[in-house]
């Protein structure tokens, strides 16, 4: 009999009207990375959320068992108290104090009665980062370090509070690939050293790299466990247990012609608007074809978001300059809606806060970047808009349960779906999507590339963001490498390679250090 | 059914105030025997309350552009005030461009903050607190300290006069009649043109018998109304302008673009930007618009009192943001209508009334008022953290 530090029995949750998990077993071994993976809205949270007491005991049916004891958790305190700590996606950091403040929030140094002992603070947090190998002053405030050291301090504060099993919620979904890698590295060590991990992840390569063992839920039911080296661990075999059929090719073929030159933008210059010293975007000229994807890949902060809006309207950046044309006649767009009137849309990629109304419902958020598409005048007629709001959600599948859903409540898939209807319903010709499938699932990535590779066929102009290379070479007819906001490499479909991009990026770093 | 349950669950608050407000009116009316729905109290509290209703449907727009409220508009509605009483008591103008004028300058006020807010960036509170005690000392400065009266009758008019009838019939008003069929026939064809459209669109619509339920005892309520004011003097001239606003303005909300802008810009101004939408204008116009309003609330409120004094308007602005919230807006934005603000105002316009006929002191009605702003709002956090699904 092998012993189990966590157990968790027959879970049942009901919400009303839907079952989120249903008889769910999920065991995990002392000492090991366990990797919880499945589509969005499989139940991973959900699972997750018992366990830590977000949700109560009672709300519940099924039985959680830590090291062999029955537990009834009322809030996160009492899983606290048994070393259960989730690290959520969105972190629980407070900006304007500093690490050692962060680290013992509610966990506080004290000397006698409830004053803080601020030697004791002071000196525990030092081993504490010693530890984790972060390199930086205790007395540093959170907002001036970055999201993957930010990311370690939510570890550090784990573990100041004596965590046996650590639950880490999509923890390198804000990373870069250079902070992932020394977040993965650090938890495969705390691993060595005895801690119990539970990672929810989307990256599927990186739960093969360090997961002992693989849990897939599918529709709140747990599909199967994978082991390393006894079961199949590729990633083929996980996304086929998650999404329940073979998906043979992960980016679906389009048939489209390529027109002639549609837009160019030239010797675009662009400074940041807090700091007007500062060029971020330095003489950068591309252009795209009718009916082509062109991708442009590059670093974080590699300045592609920052041309992406400065070219949507100057959403981005100050002192801008250089020419836009489209179909060969300049245009000059100073504001968003200028860029729209102009057959110019940009989809965000920061759907929640930047794309989307939350709090309004799929039609309102579908219709408002082209209202009066659905007007007469300045009167909006609602039965049109109610029209619109049905037509996308069947064109696009949007899961909801009416066109009057609160965009708030739906999965992410769900809301980058109602973004491009949104984009869609303008009528654009040319589309800038910045990291069009970031945090959504495999399913749903295999949608969205569906409906830009059905968008460029119409004759769109796609231009395509993105931080993930197969994507990029996947989906694109011609990449552009963007690198400290040049354009550095430009490369067809046919030769490029991610070893060619890095070695592009690579190279004009170097460039730049001479 | 479950259209219903949606529809309600959205507007939970609203529909709960309405309740509230129904049951207030029916409470006072048997404990004070039967006084609050006579005909002159009717038309007391309309005339009472009707600066409170004004501003209340300013405040609204400035809410829902992200809970931004404007706190000058009590030392704006007084200045107003004032300037207005000035123009025609000291410098002898016609009552009628007197009114204009001042109207105008309330514009220009709101012209002022607008600009401060969207076009330098400083924030609403602090430019409106600012603008409080600018026109509350300006008030004074032009009044010197006294207040001046008596205002001619064309000027009263406004907030204490009654529409001339028609006929001359004794013991009712036939205007007052005419005027709820009128109403009664224009909100029958609004809702057969809506329910045919929908019908034309192939969407659901409402049974037949609950359409008529609606419909009947809306119809119902406007008569009832207007007998009441029938049996008085007829139609208070204020309730003409505060009846019109409220149309306006929850036209413009609900079925216009400028009006979706307000709410996308409360919504999420982030994303509204991105989708076009012009955020620096929509926020300029709103406290434009609420210089006027405000404006309009000055007046009316001088003419109901006669009089000019720079003490007028005190606490006018707290009355109306806490409308506001009573009647469901959010304190972050986007979310409120005019109709739930004019609800909250009236709830509290019935609630000082009835007090009032009781004899409760204004102490305790202040204190009262408090708790019921406190109340709703609690209400309406609660309800809403337990119908959130994580």
């Amino acid at each position: 009999m092998e012993k189990y530090i966590l157990e968790m029995r027959n879970i049942t949750k009901k919400f009303p009207g839907v079952k989120a998990l249903d008889n769910v077993n999920f065991k995990i071994k002392p000492g090991h990375i366990h990797a919880l993976v499945g589509e969005n809205g499989a139940g991973k949270s959900t699972l997750m959320n018992i366990l830590s007491g977000v949700y109560p005991y009672g709300t519940y049916e099924g039985d959680i068992i830590v090291e062999g004891e029955v537990c009834r958790f009322k809030d996160i305190k009492e899983s606290e108290a048994k070393g259960i700590t989730i690290i959520h996606q969105e972190l629980a950091l407070i900006p304007t104090l500093s690490i050692a403040e962060n680290v013992f929030l509610g966990n506080e140094q004290t000397g006698k009665g409830c004053i803080i002992d601020w030697h004791k603070t002071r000196q525990k947090a030092t081993e504490m980062l010693e530890k984790v190998g972060l390199n930086e002053n205790i007395n540093t405030r959170v907002m001036d370090i970055g999201m993957g050291k930010q990311q370690l301090v939510e570890i550090i504060k784990a573990l100041a509070k004596d965590v046996k099993i650590l639950i880490l919620d999509e923890p390198t979904a804000a990373l870069n690939d250079e902070d992932s890698k020394h977040l993965l590295k650090l938890l495969v060590e705390l691993k060595n050293q005895g801690l119990t991990c539970i990672i929810i992840s989307h990256k599927i390569s990186e739960v093969v790299e360090v997961a002992d063992e693989i849990t897939i839920l599918r529709d709140g039911a747990t599909i199967e466990t994978l082991v390393r080296d006894t079961d199949d661990f590729s990633e083929d075999r996980i996304i086929k247990g998650m999404v329940g059929r073979e998906l043979k090719n992960r980016f679906p073929k389009r048939n489209h012609t390529i027109g002639e030159i549609r837009f160019e933008v030239l010797n675009w210059n662009v400074y940041d608007p807090k700091d007007t010293s500062k060029q971020v975007i330095k003489n950068v000229s591309i252009y795209a074809r009718k009916g082509e994807v062109v991708g442009i890949a590059g670093l974080m902060g590699s300045g592609r978001t920052e041309f992406a809006m400065s070219v949507f309207g100057k959403a981005y950046g100050r002192n801008i300059s250089g020419i836009i044309k489209k179909d060969g006649k300049e245009v000059v767009l100073n504001e968003e809606s200028d860029a729209i009137a102009n057959g110019i849309a940009y989809a965000t990629e920061d759907r929640k806060s930047a794309g989307l109304i939350l709090i309004d419902d799929i039609k309102r958020n579908i219709v408002l970047p082209c209202l009066s598409k659905v007007s007469k005048g300045l009167i909006i007629n609602q039965n049109e808009e109610i029209k619109v709001g049905e037509e996308y959600r069947e064109k696009l599948r949007i899961k909801s349960s009416s066109i009057l859903q609160k965009t708030g409540q739906l999965s992410g898939g769900n809301q980058q779906k109602v973004v491009f209807s949104k984009w869609i319903f303008a009528e654009p010709d040319v589309l800038l999507l910045d990291e069009p499938t970031r945090g959504i699932d495999v399913g749903a990535k295999y949608e969205i590339y569906c409906i830009i590779n059905e968008l460029a066929e119409k004759g769109k102009t796609i231009i395509m963001i993105s931080s993930e290379l197969p994507e990029i070479i996947g989906m694109c007819d011609r990449i552009y490498i963007m690198n400290e906001g040049r354009i550095v490499g430009e490369l067809t479909a046919q030769e490029a390679s991610q070893e060619k991009v890095m070695q592009c990026i690579m190279r004009s770093n170097k460039e730049v250090l001479k | 059914m479950k259209r219903l349950d949606v529809l309600l669950r959205g507007n939970l608050r609203q529909y709960v105030m309405i309740i509230a407000l129904v049951v207030v009116i029916i409470f006072f009316q048997i404990i004070t025997g039967g006084i609050l729905l006579k005909p002159l109290n009717i038309s007391n509290l309309i005339q009472q309350n009707a600066y409170i209703l004004i501003l209340a449907t300013g405040m609204l727009l400035c809410i829902l552009t992200c809970g931004n409220i404007d706190l000058s508009v009590g030392s704006v509605a007084g200045f107003i005030g004032a300037i207005s009483a000035v123009f025609i008591l000291k410098l002898n103008m016609p009552v009628f461009p007197a009114i204009l004028i001042s109207l105008l300058i309330g514009v220009l006020i709101g012209v002022w903050h607008g600009f401060w807010i969207a076009y330098v960036g400083v924030p609403a509170f602090i430019t409106t607190l600012a603008g409080m005690l600018i026109f509350r000392g300006l008030t004074m400065v032009i009044l010197q300290g006294m207040s001046l009266a008596p205002l001619p009758k064309a000027y009263t008019f406004i907030s204490a006069g009654f529409i001339p009838d028609i006929a001359d019939i004794d013991g009712i008003n036939l205007l007052a009649i005419l005027a709820g069929i009128i109403a009664s026939v224009l909100y029958i064809l609004s809702e057969l043109n809506d329910r045919s459209s929908k019908k034309r669109y192939n969407f659901e619509v409402s049974s037949l018998g609950a359409f008529l339920a609606k419909v009947i005892s809306i119809v119902a309520v406007i008569n009832a109304f207007t007998y009441a004011m029938a049996r008085y003097k007829g139609i208070p001239a204020v309730l003409v302008i505060v009846v019109s606003l409220v149309l306006i303005y929850s036209f413009i909300t609900n079925k216009t673009i400028p009006g979706r802008h307000i709410y996308a810009y409360g919504g999420n101004p982030k994303a509204a930007k991105l989708s076009g939408v012009k955020t620096r204008k929509v926020l300029f116009w709103v406290y434009v618009n609420m210089g006027f309003l405000a404006a309009l609330a000055g007046i009316v409120f001088t003419g109901r009192l006669n009089s000019a004094t720079p003490k007028a308007g005190n606490g006018f602005e707290l009355d109306a943001i806490a409308s506001c919230f009573i009647g469901g807006a959010s304190t972050t934005g986007g979310i409120g209508t005019v109709v739930g603000a004019i609800v909250g105002g009236l709830l509290m316009g019935v609630l000082n009334n009835g007090m009032s006929i009781l004899g409760v002191s204004i102490d305790w009605q202040q204190a009262i008022k408090g708790i019921v702003l406190l109340a709703a709002v609690a209400f309406d956090v609660y309800s809403k953290s337990k119908s959130r699904v994580l």
